[in-house]
Order: structure tokens, then sequence, then C-alpha cells
């Protein structure tokens, strides 16, 4: 299977809303390159603007530029973007609900050898808590594509969050994003493995090891955290009655807080969570360090073992 | 300009009674850094400004003001009502419940004349200097004007705006410093010192603009209508005003402890005793 970074379909998303939206402007904070954001800056270098490293300035910057009719793309890492400028988030943009897309590439745990310094695993629930701002996670470069480019047409603040290894594209490249609407990737009986970000393709591994051992998994690709999905998740789980959450942030504030949170309230049912289990994260190759903090698809089958061996209880 | 001056100081008075009359109903409020920089409110929404009362949230070819330094809302609400952004009556709901009149300003509620949301300070330089690099995009010609409090330039993010806008020679934007040199806290330069901000701003590649006597009206109009001299001059204009904080009231003028508390009875009818117009009440 073909391997691409999420980021260059953020990348080639902004480049094709470049091409087709006048009022589409992007800037960046000294990362064009790793943002893959020069195909934009060449292609509509009036409409671009390099701040500097100066991520609050730049949040201000396309606040104040949605006043006069643009549509601003904000480019930086995922930890400069959110923790860095959270009071610029909430204030300029959030509580004044302007039409600005914070883009963040390098998000989590995969961002490997830079360290805990680089590695936000905090940035969907500072977001996702902020009235007004819509947050997307999507699991490919197809997808990524296509979430870019569908936010430009729905008016309000979006947090789009991606990342920087290489991935799988397992979506096709004519899927219709939907935003608040989730994918259901494989239907199951068994359990319900919720997903968001490139954790949906270790889910999918996940299912055919579980499958082998007769667990037939639904696997259900929330790429909208904010607004749920609720109807498609709720009609799910009322069928298997469990259900495993797989994220690459923080236990605390991410999709898994927000499920078991709907959960409660509709339908109270045993989950478990694949996160990172309230620590910080270290250097390492990205895909050891999805396996030390137990975010592989290796969790996601012992996780799901282990809660069908529960609910048999 | 003798009868245009007469005018503008008539509705200063007024505003100013409107200040102090809702931070006393309010119980709550600014008065201090309101009264220094409403001169310069007046003479911008009444005299300078191309503006229009019918409100549009992106102001194309319209000039457009900001107000960083949101804590001074009632002075900005005040003129507003007065220009007949929404009506005079409303001042009355004051930082009360379900009013458009928040504390601090917000598009939120959907307030005429508001633009953003401000308060929490340093950010709305670069809001206005987004709104302008946006009229240059839309090669409107108009001008944008933000106020900042000078003890809010302690924030690190106006001097990235500052960088910001010299580099992009973001000539469309006037931008003024109320220098009442009054914080929360006490004095500015006790607190954390400006140093000399002439050469502050001029070596971030500003054109500066110093208007020694911020509360006279005649002294403003001649300071901005020189600045808007130097627009279109690939340097972005600051202008640096020098106020007193609670001006036009005795016992307030260049007291820090009038930043954020309200008047008492006996104070209320003092402050609005100094304060006669021809003008009516809210």
């Amino acid at each position: 299977m073909e391997k691409k970074d999420t980021r260059s379909g953020f990348g080639d998303g902004l480049l094709e809303l470049g091409k087709q939206m006048g009022n589409v402007v992007a800037l960046c904070a000294d990362l064009t390159k790793s943002m893959k954001m020069e195909a934009f800056r060449n292609h509509c270098p009036d409409r671009f603007f390099q701040v500097g490293i100066a991520e609050a300035n730049m949040i201000g910057i396309a606040a104040g530029m949605t006043i006069g009719g643009k549509i601003p793309y904000t480019g930086s890492f995922a930890n400069f973007t959110t923790g860095r400028v959270y009071d610029q988030i909430r204030q300029s943009i959030a509580y004044s609900n302007k039409n600005v897309k914070i883009c963040a590439s390098h998000a989590g745990l995969t961002l490997g050898e830079d360290g805990a310094t680089h590695q936000i695993l905090e940035d969907i629930g500072l977001m996702k808590m902020l009235p007004n701002m819509t947050v997307i996670c999507p699991c490919d470069y197809n997808q990524t594509r296509a979430a870019t480019i569908a936010i430009a047409n729905h008016y309000g603040p979006v947090y789009l969050r991606f990342g920087r290894p290489k991935l799988p594209v397992f979506t096709s490249k004519n899927d219709t994003f939907e935003i608040g609407k989730s994918v259901v990737m494989k239907r199951g009986r068994d359990i319900t493995i919720i997903a968001t970000g490139h954790l949906v393709w270790e889910s999918i591994i996940a299912s055919d090891f579980l499958l082998k051992k007769g667990i037939d998994a639904e696997i259900i690709n929330v790429h909208t955290i904010k607004p749920l999905d609720k109807d498609t998740i709720l009609d799910s789980i009322a069928s298997t009655r469990a259900v495993v959450v797989a994220e690459e942030h923080q236990i605390n504030g991410g999709l898994g807080d927000s499920i078991a949170q709907l959960l409660s309230i509709y339908m109270p049912t045993k989950m478990k969570s694949i996160s990172i289990n309230d620590m910080f994260g270290e250097s390492g190759d990205p895909y050891l360090l999805m396996q030390k903090y137990k975010i592989d698809y290796q969790s996601i089958v012992n996780s799901a073992l282990n809660l069908l061996s529960d609910c048999k209880k | 300009m003798f009868k245009l001056i007469k005018k503008l100081e008539n509705i200063s008075i007024q505003v100013r009674r409107d200040v102090l009359r809702m931070i006393y109903y309010a119980k709550s409020g600014h008065p201090g850094g309101s009264l220094s920089a409403t001169d310069m409110l007046v003479v911008l929404y009444f005299h300078i400004m191309n503006h229009s009362n019918k409100f549009s949230i992106d102001g194309i070819n319209e000039d457009i003001f900001f107000l960083s330094n949101g804590h001074i809302s009632s002075l900005w609400y005040s003129v507003l009502a007065r220009c007949g952004y929404f009506p005079l009556e409303e001042l009355k709901t004051f930082r009360k419940i379900n009013s458009r009149l928040q504390g601090h300003p917000t598009n939120a509620e959907e307030l005429p004349g508001i633009r953003i949301s401000s308060g929490s300070l340093g950010q709305g330089l670069s809001v206005a200097l987004g709104a302008a690099l946006s009229k240059k995009i839309n090669n409107d010609k108009k001008i944008i004007y933000i106020m900042l409090g000078d003890g809010e330039l302690q924030e690190g993010q106006i001097w990235e705006a500052a960088m910001f806008a010299a580099h992009y020679k973001i000539d469309n934007i006037i931008s003024i410093i109320d220098c009442n040199g009054k914080q929360i806290d006490g004095n500015v330069d006790d607190i954390i010192s400006l140093e000399n901000l002439y050469y502050k701003w001029q070596s971030f590649g500003w054109n500066v603009v110093e208007i020694y006597k911020g509360n006279n009206i005649e002294n403003i109009i001649i300071g901005v209508k020189y600045a808007k001299s130097l627009l279109g001059n690939n340097k972005p204009i600051v202008i640096l005003l020098k106020t007193q904080m609670g001006y036009g009231v005795d016992f307030m003028v260049d007291d820090h402890n009038w930043h954020g508390m309200s008047l008492n009875e006996i104070q209320i009818k003092k402050a609005l005793n100094q304060l006669k117009t021809d003008l009516k009440d809210y």
C-alpha cells in the first residue's frame, strides 16, 4: 500500500483551495517546508504571509484578516499553535467566532526524535473545550486533503490536526468528507473500535488479528471529534455493547473522554481507552514510541480481548 | 475650526458623563483610561473617520477602529451610541445580565460597531494588522485605526506585531498609544519601564507622531491629520498620545487607583458637577 504523510494532504488541499478560492489566504510561522505550504506560497505569493517565529501574532493576524472576508489558514506544529497561543485563540478566534482554520502538523508522539517538548498530546482537549471550535483529525493523506478543502466551506473556527510520519493511504481519493459525520470503515458484531487520526489504520490491522480469534470488530473513523457524531457512535455500540477508543492523545481530554461522556449519558457501556496515560513522551522512532506507550495495533488487540473477557464475567 | 472644536469638546464632556454614569450604575468598570482616551475617540468618530453607523462587520470601503485595551469599553460604547450605532438607552444595560454591552467589548453579542473581542491585552495590534492586510488585498483604500494602552505594551505580542507591520510595509494603519502613564498597580515606569517609546517604535521601523496634549481636541486634530499625511509611505504609523488618566474629573486625574474602580454616590455627584454640557444624558 502506498505511504504518504498527512501533512502533504494538507499542502495539496491548500494548493487546490488557492487555485479555486481567491479569498483563501495562508500564514505560516517559519515552518513552510515542514508544513508542506511551499506549493501554495509559490502559486499564490500575494496571499501567503510568512510571519516568522511569532505564533501569537500569527493567530491575531489571521483573526483580523477575516474582517474583509478572507479565509485564513494558519500553519505551524500542533504544540506551537494550540498550547502556546491558547488565549489568543480563545479570545480573538473562538469567542469572536472568526473563520480561521488552525492547521497543525507534527501532533503527538509520532513526531518522534524531537522529543516531548514538541510532542503535544493535549491539543485535542485544549481545542475541543473552546465553544465555537470544530476539531478534526483525519486518518490519512486522502482524508486530510479532503478535510482541508471541506473546512473552507464551513463558516467558523476549525482546528485541523495531522502529523509528520508517512502512513498507509487507505481511504479513496474520491471519498467525500462531511464535517461531523463519522465513517464506518468496517461492519462488525462483537465490539466497536472507535479511532481518530492514524489510529484508524492501527484499528484496521487490529481487527484482522481479532478476526483470527473469532472476534468481529466494527471500526468507526471519528475524524470530527467536535461536533461528535452521536448517532453513528450510539447505533454501533447499541448492537456491540463493548467499545475501545483509540487516539494519539492524553487519556485526559481526548476523544476517549468525549465518548465516555456520551455513553455515560445515553448508554452506559464498558469501554477501554488506547491513549497516553497522563505522561509526557520522549525521543525515539515513531513506531517504537507507539509500541512503548501502547497505542499500536497490538495494544488495541489486547484491550479488545480484555474488554470482551470482562464483559463475559 | 473654532466651532468644530467647541462642538467636539461638548461631545467629549457628554461622553465623560456617560462613562461615569454607566460605571456608577454598573457598580464596576474602568473610568481612568476611559477618561484619558475620550478626546481621541471623539475626534476619530465625530471628525476623522469615514464610517457608517449602518454597521457591517467587514467594513468594506470604511475606516475601521479597533480597541485593544478593551477594558475602556464604556468609552467606546458611549461614542458608538452617540454616533447612532445603537440606541442611547442601551447604555443602561452596561455590564448587566442579558446585555450586548459586555464588560469587555465583543462581537459575540452582535453589538453594532464591534468587530472582534478584546480585553485580554496585547492581541489587538495583530488583529488590526490582519484587517489592514485584508484591506490591501481587497484594494480598499480606507484606513485602520487602533488604540492600545501604554501598560499594554508590556505584552510581548505587541512587539511581534510591530516587527511584522514594518516588514510588510503596512502603511494603511494608524496605531494610537494612550500614554496615560498608569496601570493597575501604579506608574508604568515604576512597574516595567517602557524606556523611550519614540525611539523604540522608530527602531522597529514605524513612523512616530507625538501628541503632547492628548486631552486637547485641537492638538489631537492637528496630530491625527499629520499622521494621516504619512499614510502610504511604506511604513506603519504610531501616535504616542500623552494623556492624563481620569482627565476631566479633578479627584481622578493621574491616580492609578481609578483604573478599575466605580464611584460612590458622593463621588458621582461631584464628578458630574464638573462636567456640564447642553447635551442630554441617556
